[in-house]
């Protein structure tokens, strides 16, 4: 879940991390206001989470007067069908030096690490130019953060004197905040040392871990984020609704998170993980999904019949994938059962609309025989994800 | 209708045993029976006989009386 940059600022400024001067403001009135108050240039940050406007959310100006205009701009832009929520005004000062840090987690050593280069910039952009400015550090997601840890970074830094000692502060800080609130990145891409030799962050991303949504609901609530605020990159469109309506309205398993894209495989997916495996196993294999879904906890036969009916009838989708890593609580029969039951309500052949059926695990056999009936291949676990998803992409053509 | 399961009843059989039939749809998990028009006799839910898990527990509880059978068996 991603915080807009303002509430990144509140987080650090509660725990003491150094920022410029800023100000969050709703009208260009109050951005004229608010960039006379802090005086000199400013830059102008519009508060948005749709991927792809960073360059277009940020805009300089040298006074007042420029930021009213900039900030005018900056309110017209289209978040994902939202407007910004806000300007954030702030003091852009010239240091002498600029850094980056970023704390993620290593998906390899599964272990929290800091990267930090002495460049500005997105770590991961800075890995593929500059690796060689790029120095890293695991720690402990279970021990107390460690003040030692952040040192050595600092020192890797070539940082020394009053400048490491700063540094380590800010690194030890941003690390026990990372961990105390469940971020999954947190990515400080402009630290800069200022004219006087204090550090001050300029520029920061965070995100919180969405499992994590329920235990930092304090946090949240501080925030001021509304409860059912997931931080979606856009407003749901009437198929994900439709998906969360047919999700709410039986409470027995799960076919969402849905999501739309613009691919022509209609996928009913899931299964321990197995959601994600799948769609990037047809994209692997050059398919395009029309969608994503994530059946679990063993779906009514209904559920599936609904959703299998709301996949099929997505303008461009002519057929669908039926797949699903190992199943051991969700049936493979009773997701079988509601296939079939969707694809012929919708008065179609079911031979002629699955593409593939591969859902291995609990009652399998019937499932097999369900298929068999209807003249469906049904594969079992010895088709492979990958093998499952290459069919179904090499079906579709 | 159903497609993949069938539920036969044979009420002549449950009406038979005091308190079968409200046995019958407390032990089914989806809701397959409701208490029939008649006393001590049940109604089969065509809606609901497709959601049928096979746990046995109705025919457990009706040996006689009640019996699923999978359609694509």
């Amino acid at each position: 879940m991603r915080f807009y940059e303002f509430e990144a600022k509140q987080l650090l400024k509660k725990h003491g991390i150094p920022l410029v001067q800023s100000e969050v403001v709703k009208t260009a009135d109050e951005a004229k206001k608010a960039a006379s108050k802090i005086g000199g240039p400013v830059i102008l940050k519009a508060q948005v989470i749709a991927p792809g406007l960073t360059a277009a959310s940020v805009k300089d100006a040298a006074d007042p007067a420029g930021a009213k205009t900039a900030a005018a701009k900056l309110l017209e832009l289209d978040d994902g069908g939202r407007k910004p929520n806000g300007i954030l005004v702030e003091a852009r000062p010239t240091g002498e030096a600029v850094y980056s840090l970023s704390f993620t987690y290593d998906g390899t050593t599964k272990l929290p690490v800091i990267a930090a280069s002495n460049m500005a910039g997105k770590i991961d952009d800075l890995s593929d130019t500059h690796p060689e400015r790029i120095v890293r550090r695991h720690f402990s997601a279970l021990y107390p953060f460690s003040d030692y840890i952040a040192k050595e970074l600092a020192k890797s830094l070539a940082l020394g004197g009053n400048d490491l000692k700063r540094m380590t502060r800010i690194v030890s800080g941003l690390a026990r905040l990372f961990l105390k609130y469940d971020l999954a990145d947190l990515d400080i891409t402009s630290l800069v040392k200022l004219g006087e030799g204090n550090f001050a962050v300029l520029d920061v991303e965070a995100d919180l871990e969405i499992e994590a949504r329920h235990r930092q609901r304090p946090m949240l609530d501080e925030l001021g984020f509304a409860k059912d605020d997931l931080r979606q990159v856009r407003e749901p469109t009437a198929f994900e609704l439709e998906g969360a309506r047919i999700d709410a309205e039986d409470p027995r398993g799960i076919i969402s998170p849905i999501a739309e894209f613009d691919g022509n495989i209609g996928l009913v997916i899931g299964a321990g993980g197995g959601s994600l495996t799948l769609t990037d196993a047809v994209r692997k294999h050059g398919g395009r999904p029309a969608n994503y879904a994530a059946i679990g906890g063993n779906p009514s036969v209904d559920k599936a019949r609904r959703l299998t009916k709301l996949v099929l009838s997505k303008p461009g989708v002519d057929k669908i994938a039926v797949m699903s890593n190992v199943v051991s609580n969700t049936r493979a029969d009773l997701v079988a059962r509601g296939v079939i039951k969707g694809i012929t309500e919708l008065g179609f052949e079911p031979a002629d609309k699955i593409l593939i059926f591969r859902v291995p695990g609990a009652w399998e056999a019937d499932a097999a025989k369900i298929l068999q009936k209807y003249g469906v291949e049904y594969c079992d676990r010895t088709v492979s994800i990958s093998e499952a998803a290459r069919r179904a992409v090499e079906k579709v053509g | 209708m159903a497609m993949f399961i069938r539920v036969d009843v044979d009420n002549s059989v449950i009406e038979k045993t005091p308190g079968l039939a409200d046995k019958l749809v407390e032990v089914c998990p989806v809701n397959i029976f409701k208490v029939g028009s008649k006393a001590s006799s049940v109604e089969v839910v065509e809606d609901n006989v497709d959601e049928c898990t096979l746990c046995d527990l109705c025919m457990q509880a009706s040996p006689k009386g009640v019996r699923v059978v999978k359609l694509y068996e």
